[in-house]
């Protein structure tokens, strides 16, 4: 077997997006924030903001997406209930402890009533951070839908441009898409090389490059991306005897570190998955000339990602992401995860899974938390599952 | 006016149910209203299926077509104790445990042959309305029933009032939703041309009717309260959330509503219960959350076994807030529509409806607060605990917190939540005590 001529790159790099990933203190944000007088830096919840106009005022838009299996959650549970998803408890917690102390703003996207209703929570529990629930239009028309979405991101600019003191230039958004265009490129071919050699990609360090791109300032991502790829390329992993599935349901919650390396571990290679969707939410370049706004609007309703919290005007399309996901990146099978408790995800999984029965394509479901430690039954499950695709396949 | 009526219920053990007479009237229009339902497919009725919040009724009436509410329909369920059978339907066919259980009664309704309460079936809706208004699994919902229904979708979005303000560009987006989207998709499909005048006629309907309401829901200022808010409330809201806002029956139900209780208000009567006249008003409450439909009149018999009345209630105000003013305005047709959606209670942030609950125990004088948090509403649940720290701190009131479900009965526990309620009448008490001691 050829070896890499440095082999230990990518190992110095995964290693490095893992330490982003385990400081729940965020310490390379308050760094960032440190380093230069008058910096912001403005959070956001999944699923997607327009990350452009965060940046465009300068200031750093910074992912929060609970607080993982690492995080202990002593106040948060005391603001939910048993039946209420684990990321809001997390993320209060995130808050009342300090360790986001230093977020100057908060973004509450429009994905579900969990977290619609939390943006009304951290007004209330922290009135001195600007917080902002972000309403997208579920009409796509650009007349109807469009024209509201374009006042959305009006008043978001307006807003940022008077926390920094000096109102959001065209040409500080025109940059600031150019840098995003350039960062959602390298994580389409970070996704593409791992569909390719999904050995030579791990999930989990894909999914700690892509996280990464949540703390640290985009041009900085964007160069990490850039070393990961040329490192994993150039490094030779062994491939195994896996079957490629398609993961989907984690678009909000995210599971612990372990059960994505348990699924490759008993047999599954993810070859495309609903992640941190906010880092190629757009699904091709935003254009630069002309109104900006627009060109972010235009992009958001035409080429964005389908995701259960969007509303599917055309029924015939129903799923269909879904199916093209599994032809363009050769999937065998789909694991749907999703939270417990996870409104959008369980509402709309028995709707995809019906257009995966018509299309044929094999399909197992569970569940998790933030917080799951037991991942022997999911290994079972899984492990059951590739190997009941690759006796389909044999036959 | 002042009329009782028992009622033999056909459920073991045999009981006679006090109603008053607007209790009969109301069941009467709704099961009349299930008769033109299911009569649909003799008389060529339109059907459009729509949701209790952001229920555009007055548009849905300018095109001949007959309002059908899934939600209305799990809530029978409920009452009838049939939504059990239909939530364990809708989980066999691999919907999940963790998911609103109104949307798995209708569903499991429909795979069990989709029987109305009067025994007759639905006829498929020849239009959803996706009235998508301060609840995001509405949004699903009707995806699933598009799924099987296969019919015409029209989607409404309403923008949610994060910041606790309606916004130009709101009323701008939905009122052009509804010209270019909503109406000439349900012209096409009713095969009616809209007609404004028609909808302003149906406008000024309502206003009236809404104006009796709030009468009446402000009844309950009175000590004792004439009504219950909560529990009789839900009798109360049924025709105007319903398929009657804007007709002449719903503005003779609320006129006749309204005289019953102002007659009831005169002689300083308290609310009729199940079990006839409610005995002397001890304590005073405000509810937050929707009720346990499947153990209606068990969780109801809890409070006025007790002597507590409900003054004020937020589920009461789920298919429109009318008690701070807002009535649908004739002139601004459209924007009317959509000032309704957007103010309708669960489409205001988290402070709006505390400070809603706040006023209402000022207001009503009410003894604290209520919150039956339920199961699977994540629309109501999520942030119920802040928001009852928040009204005790803000009201130096008590304030408790129960839990069931809408229509599962598998989440409704009668010991626990009887435990809860006596303990926190005993915490009123002592507050009281308290207080005379101080005073």
């Amino acid at each position: 077997m050829a070896t890499s001529l440095n082999p230990s790159a990518t190992a110095d790099i995964v290693e490095r997006a893992n330490a982003l990933f385990a400081d729940l203190s965020f310490t390379s944000a308050r760094r960032w924030k440190a380093a230069e007088p008058g910096r912001k830096v403005i959070g956001y919840m999944p699923i997607y903001v327009p990350r452009e106009i965060i940046h465009a005022a300068g200031m750093l838009p910074l992912g929060i997406v609970g607080g993982g299996d690492q995080l202990e959650v002593i106040h948060g549970d005391a603001y939910y209930q048993s039946y209420i998803c684990r990321i809001p408890r997390s993320t209060i917690e995130l808050g009342v402890s300090g360790r986001i102390d230093f977020v100057d703003g908060m973004l509450f996207p429009s994905i579900c009533d969990v977290i619609r209703n939390l943006s009304g929570m951290w007004k209330m529990m922290f009135p001195h951070v600007y917080s902002r629930y972000f309403d997208v239009p579920q009409n796509y028309r650009d007349d109807i839908g469009g024209n509201f979405y374009v006042n959305e991101l009006t008043d978001l600019r307006h807003d940022l441009g008077e926390l920094r003191g000096k109102p959001i230039t065209d040409d500080e958004l025109r940059e600031s898409i150019a840098a995003y265009n350039e960062n959602r490129r390298l994580v389409r071919d970070l996704y593409a090389f791992r569909t390719e050699r999904p050995w030579q990609a791990p999930a989990a360090e894909v999914y700690l490059m892509v996280r990464a791109g949540l703390v640290l300032p985009v041009e900085e991502h964007s160069t990490m991306l850039r070393e990961y790829l040329a490192a994993a390329r150039a490094e030779e992993r062994p491939m195994r005897d896996n079957c490629r599935i398609v993961l989907t349901g984690m678009f909000c919650e995210q599971p612990p570190l372990n059960l994505i390396k348990s699924l490759e571990l008993s047999g599954c290679y993810v070859v495309d998955d609903d992640l941190l969707l906010v880092t190629r939410w757009l699904t091709g370049d935003v254009a630069i000339e002309g109104d900006p706004l627009q060109n972010l609007s235009l992009a958001f309703l035409h080429h964005s990602e389908s995701t259960a919290a969007k509303y599917e005007p055309d029924q015939k399309e129903k799923g269909q992401h879904l199916v093209r996901a599994v032809k363009r990146t050769a999937a065998e099978g789909v694991i749907f995860a999703a939270p417990s408790f996870c409104d959008p995800a369980l509402l709309e999984r028995p709707m995809l899974q019906h257009v995966l029965k018509e299309a044929g394509i094999p399909y197992i479901a569970f569940k998790y938390a933030e917080n799951s430690g037991q991942m022997q039954p999911i290994r079972e499950q899984a492990g059951t599952f590739a190997d009941s695709i690759k006796l389909w396949s044999a036959a | 006016m002042t009329t009782q009526t028992k009622v033999v219920t056909s459920r073991a053990p045999v009981k006679e149910v006090v109603k008053d007479a607007s209790m009969v009237k109301q069941k009467a229009m709704m099961a009349a209203h299930y008769d033109r339902l299911t009569s649909a497919p003799e008389t060529g009725d339109k059907v459009a299926a729509t949701f209790v919040p952001g229920n555009l009724n007055e548009l849905i009436m300018c095109f001949d077509l007959l309002n059908n509410l899934p939600e209305v329909n799990a809530i029978q369920n409920g009452l009838r104790r049939t939504s059990g059978s239909f939530v364990l339907e809708a989980e066999k066919i691999g919907h999940s445990e963790d998911v609103c259980t109104y949307v798995k009664s209708d569903l499991g309704m429909m795979a069990k042959g989709n029987i109305a309460p009067n025994g007759k079936k639905f006829p498929d809706p020849d239009v959803l309305l996706l009235s998508y208004t301060g609840c995001f699994t509405f949004m699903k919902w009707f995806e699933l029933l598009r799924e099987q229904y296969k019919c015409e979708t029209i989607m409404l979005h309403t923008p949610y009032m994060g910041d606790g303000k309606i916004t130009k560009n709101m009323i701008d987006y939905m009122v052009k939703q509804l010209k270019d989207e909503v109406i000439p998709t349900l012209e096409r499909v009713s095969g009616v041309k809209f007609d404004i005048d028609r909808l302003r006629e149906h406008l000024k309907q309502s206003t009236k009717a809404e104006d009796d309401l709030v009468r009446v829901l402000q009844s309950a200022k009175t000590k004792p309260s004439p009504i219950d808010a909560y529990f009789g409330g839900i009798y109360y809201i049924g025709p105007i959330f319903g398929a009657f806002r804007g007709t002449e029956d719903a503005v003779d139900y609320y006129r006749f509503l309204r005289e019953e209780v102002e007659e009831r208000l005169a002689k300083g009567l308290g609310p009729v219960t199940p079990d006839g006249d409610m005995g002397k008003e001890k304590y005073r409450l405000v509810v937050e959350g929707p009720p346990n439909y499947t153990s209606f009149r068990q969780f109801w018999k809890m409070f006025y076994d007790e002597g507590a009345v409900i003054v004020a209630s937020s589920y009461t105000k789920v298919g429109g807030v009318y008690d701070f003013g807002f009535r649908h305005d004739p002139d601004k047709p459209l924007e009317t529509l959509a000032e309704y959606c957007l103010g309708v209670y669960t489409n205001r942030s988290l402070p709006m409806r505390i400070d809603m609950l706040v006023n209402y125990i000022n207001e009503y004088e009410a003894d604290g607060l209520l919150i039956n948090s339920i199961k699977s509403c994540n629309s109501f649940s999520a942030g119920q605990l802040l928001m009852m720290r928040e009204v005790e701190k803000r009201t130096g009131k008590p304030a408790a917190f129960v839990e069931s479900d809408l229509v599962d009965p598998r989440y409704f526990s009668a010991a626990n939540i009887k435990n809860r309620l006596e303990s926190y009448f005993q915490m009123i008490d002592q507050k009281r005590a308290g207080v005379d001691a101080a005073a």
